[in-house]
């Protein structure tokens, strides 16, 4: 049987894949699910047209990395999968509800007559809304702790709520909010834009806030993550990636105001997500199901992840060769209010 | 033990709705996909604006259908878990890759050349645009290749073991992948897919026609249509014959399910129809055709066949609804190369596309294709039970631990929601047919319905 467990660390390697696939999920549903949280508090109809413009050519294939996460969690560790899916039974189905509303919002909205649109203006803006909260009370769920017994899940339906997961659950609305203002504000120009750069500048500081308190909070969860944290030498080499999470919000903050900057702020957006979600995975590792089932308990079968490997090295680079094409396909700005 | 049972029915019941509602628009698309292609290859060779007018029309449902396809798959990839965590434990090893594979070289394929496809109108080449179309069919039909090893895969299962542990493991992935029932379920599948796609064309072609509207572009769809339903719908019962002798060989309680025979007999009679009734394992009221089911099945008049009392109660399928759910499709089936024979027929007396009772006829027609295939997939799970992995795993035994409250409340909102969207949907459909194809004078972005041009700016 063809495998190549003896080359290479494959649970190690595949580990680093999912987290890359749901980093990358993140980001670019992130972008297009915070338009939609945004989409009502637009100054005009024709902003929100463009705002839609901006983002329905690329929705599917950002929400294709969500199946990819979920699909390749499955077939690279089926054990995490068999435990965080009945766990998280709730938030996934709403998460999943959500994105159906916001997901056919794109055809039908401009399908129905112009005067009969308010209906999936509201399906996109709840839609994504409770896409991005579950997800995040997702997070702040994993992050408690899940109870396992023997391969099974060992707690109760409702296990997952909170207010610790309710709180996360806002902060990842606010920084989806952040990621889809300033991705407005770099498509878009003229009052929109405008507009966008206010919307950013609130949602920046609330994603400040609640990136404070998730940072002070996470160590008092698990002794580990404590220890792992908060003891010399180790604070140090961590350091760098607070400091990092700091400056990038200040950077952003400066270019907001701005109108030279247009696409830095998208940027450091996605810097402040990636800066967060390294923290929140060095506190993880080496968990698929934290506490209990680590990542090289949880894996399949050498050949399996073997197999899945080869095609991965092989198709990804492609997939994310004609994922940039499109964007490049649908560079520029949609137009300016004024062309109408 | 009571409430166990309630939450396994629970949940079989909240995947056999959402997996039965999102077959419908794969159903439709893979063979939507591959006729546009066509259509624009024509556009293409010919100039012929037609052709382009009719791809602009079918475009647009095409992305609704699309739309609703994608948001009800999502689901599925993340019910294997919520429902059926077992089953993803044990068969994980397995299965995963051939979903990994799925989403690797299909889904990213469809979804980011659908954007070009829909949007790129003015923005791409009309060469790179034709590139786009042709390569958002051949994701649909890669995806399907991908989806019916896994499924066919759980039907015959080959090229694994059971560890000490329980879990499967794979040995082979080739025999895994090209496991016994896979090409004919395949072939079959995207047989059917051809041919749906076909029959709501021609429906649709023959309104128009009917009402004297839309008329060159009707003799387009009609005509295409008409040629999948003389040449693809025999060839379709030459498939799925083919496709049932496979599953005799390997699922023979399935056939005797299907045919309703509880007794091993040699010159078994076919059953057309009757009461298949569990309790009296017989089937009462039955007209038969005597030595038929054999002559089909064995290729003999007086060849053995096996009754479903050759296997105990607990491993044979629920035999009413596979019974039935094939005699459905095969119906359908009859019908579509009917309609086929007819259209050839009134080819030749050159009337094709002006007898009006076969326009009401094709009409009347337009919704075959998709219900013999969620028939034909009844027949098929509902015949592979009480197994999820036949033969291996029970289904009884792959479920979550998952009480059965959060499953009848999330079941309740599936059935509420999908009632809601996809009504919606199917609404916006109608709307779009009852608005037909529109001649191409203006080059608006308009071909997804978007009002005005997005203006480049910093580009050329």
């Amino acid at each position: 049987m063809f495998s190549l467990e003896h080359l290479v660390d494959l649970p190690l390697v595949w580990y680093g894949l999912i987290l890359v696939a749901v980093l990358l999920y993140i980001v670019l549903d992130g972008f297009d699910l915070g338009v939609g949280i945004l989409f009502p508090f637009a100054p005009s109809e024709e902003c929100r047209n463009r705002m839609m413009n901006s983002i329905a050519p690329f929705w599917d294939g950002n929400e294709t990395w969500l199946i990819l996460g979920g699909g390749g969690l499955f077939a690279a560790f089926p054990l995490a999968y068999a435990i965080l899916m009945p766990a998280l039974y709730v938030p996934v189905i709403a998460m999943l509800l959500g994105l159906i509303f916001r997901g056919v919002a794109f055809e039908f909205r401009f399908k129905a007559p112009p005067g009969k649109r308010g209906l999936w203006d509201h399906a996109f803006h709840f839609g994504s809304l409770a896409a991005a909260f579950m997800q995040g009370t997702i997070i702040g769920a994993v992050v408690q702790g899940i109870p396992v017994e023997g391969r099974s899940f060992a707690g109760g339906a409702f296990d997952w709520l909170n207010g610790y997961s309710v709180m996360t659950g806002v902060a990842l609305v606010f920084g989806y909010a952040l990621l889809g203002a300033t991705w407005t504000v770099m498509k878009t120009e003229g009052l929109t834009q405008a507009w966008a750069r206010n919307a950013a500048v609130y949602a920046l500081g609330w994603v400040a806030v609640f990136l404070a308190i998730v940072s002070v909070s996470m160590p008092f969860i698990n002794p580990d993550i404590r220890a792992l944290w908060w003891t010399i030498p180790n604070l140090f080499y961590l350091a760098p990636i607070p400091t990092a999470s700091l400056v990038l919000i200040l950077l952003i903050a400066r270019d907001l105001r701005s109108s030279q900057r247009e696409v830095r702020p998208f940027l450091c957006a996605i810097g402040v997500f990636l800066t967060a979600y390294l923290g929140l995975g060095i506190s993880l590792y080496p968990y698929a199901v934290p506490y209990e089932v680590s990542f090289r308990q949880a894996a399949a079968a050498g050949p399996s992840q073997s197999l899945l490997l080869v095609g991965t090295v092989v198709l990804l680079p492609i997939v994310l060769a004609y994922t940039a094409y499109c964007y490049h396909v649908f560079r520029g700005k949609a137009s300016h209010e004024s062309g109408y | 033990m009571f409430e166990a049972m309630d939450a396994l029915l629970l949940a079989r019941i909240q995947f056999a709705f959402t997996v039965s509602f999102h077959i419908v628009f794969p159903a439709f698309t893979i063979g939507l996909a591959s006729w546009l292609a066509v259509l624009e290859w024509r556009w293409l060779r010919t100039g012929k604006p037609v052709y382009a007018e009719v791809y602009r029309m079918w475009v647009k449902i095409f992305a609704v259908t699309f739309g609703m396809g994608v948001v009800s798959g999502v689901v599925l990839s993340f019910q294997f878990g919520t429902n059926w965590s077992v089953f993803a434990d044990r068969g994980g090893n397995v299965l995963g890759p051939l979903l990994g594979y799925e989403v690797l070289t299909a889904f990213f394929l469809e979804a980011s050349f659908l954007g070009i496809m829909l949007f790129g109108w003015n923005r791409v080449s009309r060469r790179m645009h034709f590139a786009a179309t042709v390569i958002v069919a051949l994701g649909t039909l890669v995806s399907a290749f991908w989806i019916l090893a896994a499924n066919s895969w759980m039907q015959t299962p080959a090229g694994f073991r059971v560890g000490p542990d329980g879990l499967l493991h794979p040995t082979s992935w080739v025999e895994a992948v090209f496991n016994p029932s896979f090409p004919y379920r395949f072939v079959h599948m995207v047989t059917a897919a051809y041919l749906t796609t076909a029959f709501t064309v021609a429906g649709i072609g023959a309104w128009y026609l009917f009402r004297g509207r839309h008329v060159p572009h009707a003799r387009v769809m009609f005509g295409m249509a008409m040629i999948m339903a003389v040449f693809v719908a025999p060839l379709q019962l030459v498939f799925g014959d083919l496709h049932g002798l496979n599953t005799l060989a390997h699922q023979p309680v399935k056939v005797s399910a299907m045919e309703g025979l509880w007794e091993t007999q040699r010159g078994a009679p076919l059953v057309l129809f009757g009461w298949p009734d569990e309790a009296r394992e017989e089937t009462r009221f039955s007209l038969e055709i005597p030595k038929l089911s054999s002559l089909i099945l064995t290729h003999d008049w007086n060849g053995e066949v096996k009754g479903l009392k050759a296997w105990p109660r607990d491993e044979r399928p629920p035999v009413a609804w596979v019974f039935w759910t094939f005699r459905l499709m095969v119906g359908l089936g009859l019908l579509m190369i009917a309609t086929g024979a007819a259209a050839a027929v009134l080819y030749f007396r050159r009337r094709l596309f002006d007898s009006r009772a076969f326009q009401l006829w094709c009409m009347a027609l337009t919704p075959a294709g998709f219900l013999a295939v969620l028939a034909g997939w009844f027949v098929t799970e509902v015949g592979r039970q009480p197994w999820i992995v036949y033969g291996v795993l029970r289904t009884a035994q792959s479920a979550s631990p998952v009480t059965a409250a959060p499953i009848a409340v999330s079941l309740a909102a599936f059935l509420v929601v999908y009632t809601f969207v996809f009504g919606a949907g199917s609404y916006y459909i109608l709307h779009l047919i009852g608005k037909g194809p529109q001649a191409l004078e203006e080059p608006t972005y308009g071909d997804h319905g978007i009002e005005k041009p997005p203006l480049v700016t910093g580009a050329a």
